[in-house]
């Protein structure tokens, strides 16, 4: 798709080639046709390269800042301490790539070979994708409006060869919008197991995962559970627990009781964590008897029972 | 954040009405949170949908005689800061406040906003670290909870000022909570200098009165 313009209307819209904006977009014509309206012929591509992999989970989050992308990391480096289990972990916070950090992959480049992109592989068993690979410098800046970000997401799902995989992890930016929706549109076909969503414990950011919650209704993609992250600080010099992010309103335990969501977890602060994503290795390995490694192993295993119940072909054993 | 969840917006002869937080109608507020029927409602758009509203809330709410306008934007770089950055243009921004925490992974996002904010010429008023450090309620003790250091560096490296550190403050957090006026209720909390530094340095920008 060429780029669109400025106040396109949307390709899948009823304006789409008949709006004002629409005149002198070289997809004038296609919109107009009516082809823009049917199905993007990229959601069979990626049905049939989504065969090979078994489980797909969103890692969402309705407020920036929560931790979700410490979570993704670590879920990817949680499931492939198993050997046996081939996990793919893709990066589609275009703007804001730092997946590659966590992991300690940066500077490292994506490689083409005949079957489409190779993954960047921290482990044999580890392989990760993200436009931060495609970037020359950590100052360049990916100004991207909704469609181009939309194409990107696109060609990760197809054009990587993820080859066989158990697990594929999928980032996101947070909110609801572009990322979003595509990743959900460009993986209808191939069945996604489920959503984690990542909250801190206050009501302000709360309230923006009930609006995730009501996404993922929308949307029709099943809840797996939400976990509850920066939940209590232990005084290094003291040992005594204080609040940090207070959960004003009862914190992701009492919403996801009214929402009928499960909670996966409660992941206390440790500045270990940071400083362990600063250096891209694993908290899980670094600080192994942290409360909030504990915490992480408990919810992982979780996910992983969950996405046990359901068949790779997206069947469930176990009405959901 | 500021206590006026559920209120409406209305329609005057000159356009949209922001919502004043506060009886002295000094602070008034303009958002998509007023125009969603239920709280919970998820505002699932694409970019040209957000870039449409972004430029009508510039253009067509009555702001009246302002002194500040404050435009707090989603993280990244992309529809939404490219829609407020067109549309502010003609007013002559004076800058933009970029704000990270202390840890390389955080600096390592927002130096592409610095490099975005450089692309699109819009100056860069200053870099603040926010979440600088947790002192102990208990024994005094201060960690650094998100490490330290990232936000000086990252200014120094790019050439921008460092507007100061904010701490990590739990009185801060419960206020926004519960919708209190942080700096009148507050003055003694560990947050409120960093704060009232930063809002000073802004003020000595650019002076009320001067255009």
């Amino acid at each position: 798709m060429e780029e669109v313009p400025h106040d396109c209307p949307g390709v899948g819209s009823a304006q789409a080639g008949r709006g004002a904006s629409c005149q002198g977009c070289p997809n004038q014509g296609l919109c107009a046709s009516g082809a823009g309206a049917a199905p993007d012929p990229a959601i069979e591509e990626i049905k049939e390269k989504m065969k090979t992999v078994k489980h797909k989970i969103l890692v969402l989050s309705g407020k920036g800042g929560v931790g979700k992308s410490t979570f993704s990391a670590h879920l990817a480096h949680g499931l492939a301490e198993d050997e046996n289990t081939q996990v793919a972990l893709l990066d589609i916070d275009i703007c804001g790539p730092s997946i590659p950090k966590i992991m300690g992959l940066e500077g490292e480049q994506v490689h083409q070979s005949g079957s489409g992109w190779s993954p960047v592989f921290l482990e044999d068993n580890l392989g990760v994708m993200s436009v931060g690979f495609l970037l020359s410098s950590p100052d360049d800046a990916v100004i991207w409006r909704g469609p181009k970000k939309n194409g990107m997401i696109k060609q990760f799902l197809r054009d990587v060869d993820w080859g066989e995989v158990d697990y594929l992890i999928v980032d996101t930016p947070p909110g609801t919008s572009d990322e979003h929706l595509s990743a959900v549109q460009y993986l209808a076909a191939a069945h996604i197991d489920g959503a984690v969503i990542i909250t801190t414990p206050q009501e302000v950011s709360l309230q923006d995962v009930r609006k995730e919650i009501n996404f993922c209704h929308k949307v029709k993609l099943p809840i797996i559970g939400v976990v509850e992250n920066m939940s209590g600080f232990i005084c290094p010099k003291c040992q005594k627990e204080s609040q940090i992010f207070p959960p004003t309103t009862g914190g992701a335990e009492v919403m996801c009781q009214g929402l009928k969501v499960p909670l996966l977890g409660k992941v206390p602060l440790d500045p270990r964590i940071g400083k362990s994503c600063d250096k891209g290795q694993s908290f899980l390995v670094e600080a192994p008897d942290s409360p909030a490694t504990l915490a992480y192993r408990s919810i992982i295993q979780r996910i992983q029972e969950f996405c046990s119940l359901r068949q790779p072909k997206g069947e469930n054993l176990v009405g959901s | 954040m500021l206590r006026v969840q559920g209120k409406a917006v209305h329609q005057c002869d000159s356009g949209w009405v922001p919502v004043f937080v506060d009886q002295e109608q000094s602070i008034s507020l303009m958002s998509v949170g007023f125009l969603l029927e239920k709280p919970d409602e998820a505002v699932v758009w694409r970019g040209p949908k957000k870039n449409a509203l972004i430029k009508q809330f510039v253009s067509d709410v009555a702001w009246g005689q302002l002194d500040y306008l404050v435009v707090d934007t989603p993280p990244g770089t992309s529809d939404e800061h490219m829609a407020v950055v067109d549309a502010m243009r003609p007013y002559s921004p004076l800058g933009a406040l970029v704000v990270t925490t202390p840890q390389a992974v955080s600096v390592g996002d927002v130096r592409r906003e610095l490099t975005f904010c450089k692309k699109v010429g819009l100056r860069v008023i200053g870099v603040v670290e926010n979440m600088s450090g947790f002192v102990c309620p208990h024994c005094a003790e201060c960690t650094n909870v998100f490490s330290r250091g990232g936000g000086e560096e990252l200014a120094r490296h790019a050439g921008v000022p460092f507007l100061g550190s904010v701490p990590l403050d739990p009185t801060l957090t419960r206020s926004l909570e519960e919708g209190r006026d942080f700096i009148r209720g507050f003055p003694k909390s560990p947050a409120f200098p960093a704060l009232s530094c930063i809002a000073q340095k802004i003020l000595n920008e650019a002076p009320v009165g001067l255009s």
